[in-house]
């Protein structure tokens, strides 16, 4: 899932300046589940903003808001708070928010901060194991991606700065390399690791991203 | 004689390969090129140094701060008759970069190169930087290789090629040691000829871990890192936040027992009590000397490591 944090409310004001009447969009997928842009979010941002003196002209919150034609969809349902509306906040991850930029040419402003992809460890605790990189790596390690895992994306081993098994940005963070030495070891696949593993082809996802699947005869 | 040829001048010293190849200790310190233009105290340790040691490492935006480049640092150090050895690390440049670099290097008679991944960018000083690691220390000394046989990365052939003697770390007291051991065959696998060690004080350790790489490989050639000790502070600091690198109880102690104007001494005098024994136990084949801003008190450690390079 796409992990996104709040930005702080006077960033989100600063945004909204000059603007009076306000639409908000909430995500009830990812942003629901980090508790940025779910339903109980975006009746707190309206609060908040209409202490602040905005109108809010309406609000909706709905399952992926990344899906361009459900937005215009869900933008039409609301024709009259949409065009009454001088600007859209967007509580969801930057996917969300251009999506919105599709379906209106008011400004639109991101009201979150978009992380990474995250898996949920438990509740609220989010960490960062895929980067997209286009090219997985994964069959190579032991099923533990040193691209994301290590803080360099190194893939060789473990650099000068691991100690003890942490990392030197933070001795919170594990260290990838000696991740994947535990998990090699323990399946009795060293031989992986003292492989060299040559140069990596970063351009494997050319920026920006684009997959289009033929469609396929005989289905909807 | 192409102008490339023209371009290398005749070397006045001979290089750390031939030196190292002769089967005589090497010694080689470090100078980390300053933040800014005024080179002027840089350029004193250079001449203080340049006939006191074989060869210099030049650091390269050393702990990710920015500073004087390395290769630029290698170039004046040539310049001013000292043999430089150009660390080259993969975590400011790409590929593309590295190797048009390197291909200047050449060009300029740099004969050494010490191949490192890089600390990470939020150890330094401007953390809000893109880390760039296209490529990592294993990488890069498979690169230097390929340019060596003619060729770039990418497989194109390079018009007139490259010669490097290449070196890269280990840390011997890592923890845990297995994957840095793993790595360290991997960079023999990849074409490291030497390396230097990351600073190492217990030499009871060093010699375990020499005799381990021994067996590895008995023809790369290694160098012990010494970081010179100059406070009970630095010693501590050292012990809690620089990986790999573990101070034992007894030289602390000895530091501590120091009065305060003869803590330098002290650290000098542990350093050059760790070069004789290296020398004298031929625990392994050169050191390097990491003086960290204290680089004038280089030649006195020699002298009291009894250890004159003109004489070895």
């Amino acid at each position: 899932m796409i992990i996104t944090t709040s930005k702080p409310f006077e960033e989100v004001l600063k945004e909204l300046e000059g603007e009076q009447k306000v639409f908000i969009v909430g995500c009830g997928s990812c942003a629901a589940t980090c508790e940025t842009g779910g339903e109980p979010q975006v009746a707190e941002m309206k609060a908040k903003l209409e202490a602040e003196g905005k109108t809010v002209t309406g609000t909706v919150v709905y399952e992926e808001v990344c899906h361009e034609l459900n937005t215009k969809r869900k933008f039409r349902e609301n024709k009259e708070a949409v065009e009454a509306a001088e600007g859209f906040l967007v509580m969801c991850c930057g996917a969300g928010v251009q999506s919105v930029r599709e379906a209106t040419d008011k400004p639109v402003h991101p009201a979150c901060n978009t992380m990474f992809l995250g898996n949920i460890v438990r509740h609220g605790h989010f960490v960062e194991k895929c980067s997209l990189c286009g090219d997985c790596v994964l069959e190579d390690f032991g099923a533990i991606c040193p691209v994301t895992r290590c803080h360099k994306g190194i893939l060789n081993g473990p650099c000068g700065g691991t100690d003890e098994g942490k990392c030197e940005t933070d001795k919170e963070k594990d260290c990838g390399w000696t991740l994947i030495y535990n998990q090699l070891e323990k399946m009795g696949k060293l031989d992986r690791f003292r492989r060299i593993y040559g140069l990596k082809n970063w351009q494997a996802n050319m920026k920006p991203g684009r997959v289009i699947f033929e469609r396929k005869g005989g289905g909807e | 004689m192409s102008r490339m040829t023209l371009l290398i001048k005749e070397h006045a010293k001979p290089s750390i390969q031939e030196i190292l190849e002769a089967g005589k200790f090497l010694v080689t310190g470090e100078i980390g090129p300053p933040k800014g233009t005024d080179l002027e105290e840089m350029i004193e340790h250079i001449n203080l140094l340049k006939d006191k040691v074989h060869a210099m490492n030049i650091t390269d935006n050393q702990s990710s701060v920015m500073r004087y480049p390395s290769l630029g640092t290698a170039i004046l150090i040539k310049e001013l008759g000292g043999e430089p050895t150009l660390q080259v690390t993969c975590r400011d440049r790409n590929r593309l970069a590295i190797e048009a670099d390197l291909l200047f290097a050449y060009t300029r008679g740099i004969r050494s190169v010490l191949c490192l991944t890089g600390d990470s960018i939020p150890v330094g000083d401007h953390k809000d930087a893109k880390g760039v690691f296209d490529l990592e220390s294993v990488q890069l000394l498979q690169l230097i290789r390929n340019m060596e046989e003619g060729r770039d990365s990418a497989g194109n052939e390079l018009k007139g090629g490259v010669k490097f003697f290449k070196g890269a770390i280990v840390t011997p007291e890592a923890v845990p040691l297995e994957p840095q051991i793993l790595k360290f065959e991997k960079k023999i696998e990849a074409g490291a000829q030497f390396f230097q060690t990351q600073a190492v004080y217990d030499m009871d350790n060093f010699k375990r871990f020499m005799e381990r790489a021994r067996k590895i490989n008995d023809k790369v050639y290694i160098c012990c890192g010494l970081v010179l000790l100059t406070s009970p502070g630095q010693i501590k600091y050292m012990n809690n936040n620089v990986p790999g690198v573990f101070v034992p109880e007894n030289l602390a102690r000895e530091m501590e027992d120091a009065p305060k104007e003869e803590r330098l001494n002290t650290g000098i005098r542990i350093m050059a009590r760790q070069i004789r024994q290296l020398i004298d136990e031929k625990i392994c084949d050169g050191v390097h000397i990491m003086a960290i801003g204290k680089e004038d008190v280089v030649p006195k450690i020699l002298e009291e490591a009894g250890v004159d390079i003109t004489k070895m």
